[in-house]
């Protein structure tokens, strides 16, 4: 498979991606490296995990990201309460400390969490580790060993081999800076809002049953808002909600109604300064310069 | 319409050639290493290497880690592989991250990420808001100084020695946000269940040692912006010396200069010779001593910088004047943007140790209900006191 076959493959499932992505997403698979994704907020860069696991025909398991995130919510965590009632059950029964270890530390008494059961799965599944950027550094350091080596050491039990390897994609916003190690572990792709061509054929790909005319409108409102000094600029899945509103509400060309045209605006503006910056002037502007 | 190089006959093959593109992107400061080679290489072999397109993209996905390298990128391919004549040329400018020691005030300055070249040579309108006290005025002024002044001239090793020490008390004095993960502690409001467990092994799988966590207290990042206008320029020994020490001495801190432009010198003072890196600054801080533009420099922070650098956790100095040319209302959208981070503002003016000093500028007027705290600093004695102030922060 080579990666204009991909690039073709994701299509299909509805995923529009450009050469660059398409290219770095088939040097990850064949070369089973991390994949990291950076870019603004609403590109696309999860929804790329859920195609290639539904394209992969495989399972997705997510890492949603978050600050405070530590090894027990993300790798493992032995299940204390069970462990807690087999000491004192063993302890009734007369059996004794080294057996009774032995059996509270095995696998019967570990909660898998995202990153452990990512490894030990059958088929290769894909692991989206989502906004990394959002958990701390020290979470960097455990993912390290994971992300090089595929294995996961507990103390307990000693290291857990990966079964399979799993496709993994990070995603990053940008809030911060990732250390070097992790970067140089991973592949990389800065995904970009789309041209007016690509946007256009995702639109076509979501949303099967919108008129040509309109969607050209609706592409180009959104291409030219963004364009303007927003403090939240609209991304690609603002544009599909947007569409959707558009078409929800009967509504066959943008240009025709700026009252309406500014109900559905609520989908694309997501501050309190952005929605009085655009006023139904302005974006009546927009729409017209767009069409 | 540019062509693939045409290497020497002598050329012993594709993998040097691509070890020689590593070496170029390397000599452009990617920060590349063995590994990477071994990488782009298998990489190659999965695409049609023989198609340009295709191995630059291949290529970018291996080599690249962040959107300015990914941005540098093109240019760099194609001034190896493409066009013949421009094989190992450095077109790019490379990160000022390798030490320059030649550093003379008559060359080239080469600040990084410096927008805005134009230059106004006309006095200022008229609307000079601040008051002499006999020797010398201080206003705003709009005009950038093109004159290039060598700070070594100004700061002194011993001065950044004094002033690192300062730096580690405010450091010390700010490090009391607490975190959000728990970890093992004698004392604690939560049980460790883990520990307890294993040490219970050791009782029979009674309990017996309870094992807590607490939340402990996390280091807070501290990012400074000095205004080294025409109007700092008395002061300007002392904040760069604190700059300097601050960077010394805390290795998460962050330095910015602005005056009409906003340049980040992190990088540059990170230099293990006080001195140079000192130079290195004065390269970067082309325009030192000109006019200050105090709220568009911030509203660049806040837009670019910012969001990778500043989060709740971090304590933003800005050590100012308040003297800004432009408009205030600039200055509290730019303040107000910033503290939508989540992050506590402290700004230093110099001007408040003077008696009767009133914070009439508009700067400083408007920028005053977005602050944490806001305090004199004229001296080092001065930013060592502010100590105990930030603590209750």
């Amino acid at each position: 498979m080579t990666w204009t076959d991909l690039q073709t493959a994701l299509a299909a499932d509805g995923y529009v991606a450009s050469d660059d992505l398409s290219v770095a997403l088939h040097l990850a698979l064949t070369l089973g490296r991390p994949l990291l994704l950076e870019g603004a907020a609403g590109v696309g860069k999860t929804q790329l995990a859920a195609s290639l696991a539904a394209q992969q025909d495989t399972k997705l398991i997510r890492l949603q990201c978050y600050e405070g995130l530590d090894a027990a919510q993300a790798i493992y965590e032995w299940n204390y309460q069970r462990q807690l009632l087999t000491i004192r059950a063993a302890a009734e029964d007369g059996e004794t400390g080294k057996s009774v270890e032995d059996r509270i530390f095995s696998r019967e008494f570990l909660l898998e969490r995202p990153l452990l059961a990512a490894i030990t799965q059958d088929s290769p599944p894909v692991l989206l580790i989502d906004e990394i950027d959002r958990a701390d550094e020290e979470f960097e350091a455990y993912l390290l060993e994971i992300l090089s080596e595929f294995q996961i050491t507990i103390p307990e039990l000693g290291t857990v081999a990966a079964t399979t390897n799993p496709i993994v994609i990070l995603t990053s916003n940008g809030t911060r800076d990732l250390s070097d190690a992790l970067r140089r572990r991973c592949l990389y792709s800065y995904v970009d809002y789309p041209d007016r061509q690509t946007e256009l054929a995702i639109l076509h790909a979501r949303c099967a049953g919108i008129e040509k005319r309109l969607g050209a409108q609706i592409v180009g409102f959104v291409q030219k808002l963004r364009e303007e000094e927003l403090e939240k600029v609209p991304g690609v899945a603002e544009m599909l909600d947007f569409a959707a509103a558009v078409m929800g509400l009967g509504i066959a060309d943008l240009t025709s109604d700026p009252s309406v045209l500014k109900h559905t605006l609520s989908t694309l503006l997501k501050t309190q300064s952005d929605r009085a910056h655009i006023t139904p002037e302005v974006a009546a502007r927009i729409a017209g310069r767009a069409a | 319409m540019s062509r693939v190089t045409r290497f020497a006959a002598r050329d012993p093959g594709p993998a040097a050639r691509v070890a020689g593109f590593m070496a170029h992107l390397r000599e452009n400061g990617l920060r590349l290493g063995v590994s990477e080679t071994e990488l782009a290489l298998a990489a190659l072999c999965e695409v049609e290497a023989a198609r340009p397109d295709a191995s630059r993209r291949a290529l970018k996905a291996v080599c690249t880690g962040c959107k300015d390298e990914v941005d540098r990128f093109d240019a760099l391919f194609d001034s190896y592989w493409l066009d013949a004549g421009r094989v190992r040329q450095k077109i790019v400018q490379s990160p000022p991250d390798k030490g320059d020691d030649s550093v003379h005030s008559s060359r080239d300055a080469r600040g990084e990420d410096t927008g805005g070249a134009g230059t106004s040579t006309a006095p200022e309108a008229g609307d000079g808001d601040a008051e002499s006290d006999g020797e010398g005025r201080l206003i705003a002024t709009e005009v950038r100084n093109l004159m290039r002044k060598d700070l070594r001239d100004l700061v002194r090793p011993e001065d950044v020695a004094e002033a690192e020490k300062v730096a580690q008390r405010l450091g010390a004095a700010l490090r009391d946000r607490r975190s959000r993960r728990r970890i093992a502690a004698p004392k604690g409001d939560r049980l460790n269940f883990r520990k307890t467990i294993r040490a219970s092994l050791a009782t029979g799988g009674e309990p017996l040692r309870l094992v807590r966590k607490h939340r402990p207290d996390r280091p807070r990042k501290i990012v400074a912006l000095c205004d080294v206008s025409g109007s700092m320029t008395v002061y300007a020994q002392v904040f760069l010396a604190f700059l300097a020490g601050l960077m010394r001495s805390d290795t998460t801190a962050d330095a910015y200069l602005f005056h009409t432009r906003l340049v980040r010198i992190t990088e540059a003072l990170r230099d293990k010779d006080t001195m140079r890196a000192i130079g290195r600054m004065s390269l970067m801080a082309d325009g030192f001593g000109g006019g200050s533009e105090i709220g568009p420099s911030i509203a660049r922070f806040a837009r670019t910088y910012a969001k990778r650098f500043v989060d709740g956790r971090s304590v933003v100095l800005i050590l100012s004047d308040g003297y800004d040319t432009a408009p205030a209302t600039v200055l509290d959208a730019a303040l107000a943007d910033l503290r939508k981070r989540g992050c506590k503002i402290i700004w230093l003016n110099p001007l408040k140790g003077w008696r009767d000093y009133a914070p009439v500028a508009d700067g400083m007027a408007a920028a005053l209900p977005h602050l944490d705290l806001f305090c004199a600093a004229n001296t080092l004695a001065d930013l060592a006191a502010l100590d105990r102030e930030v603590m209750t922060l």
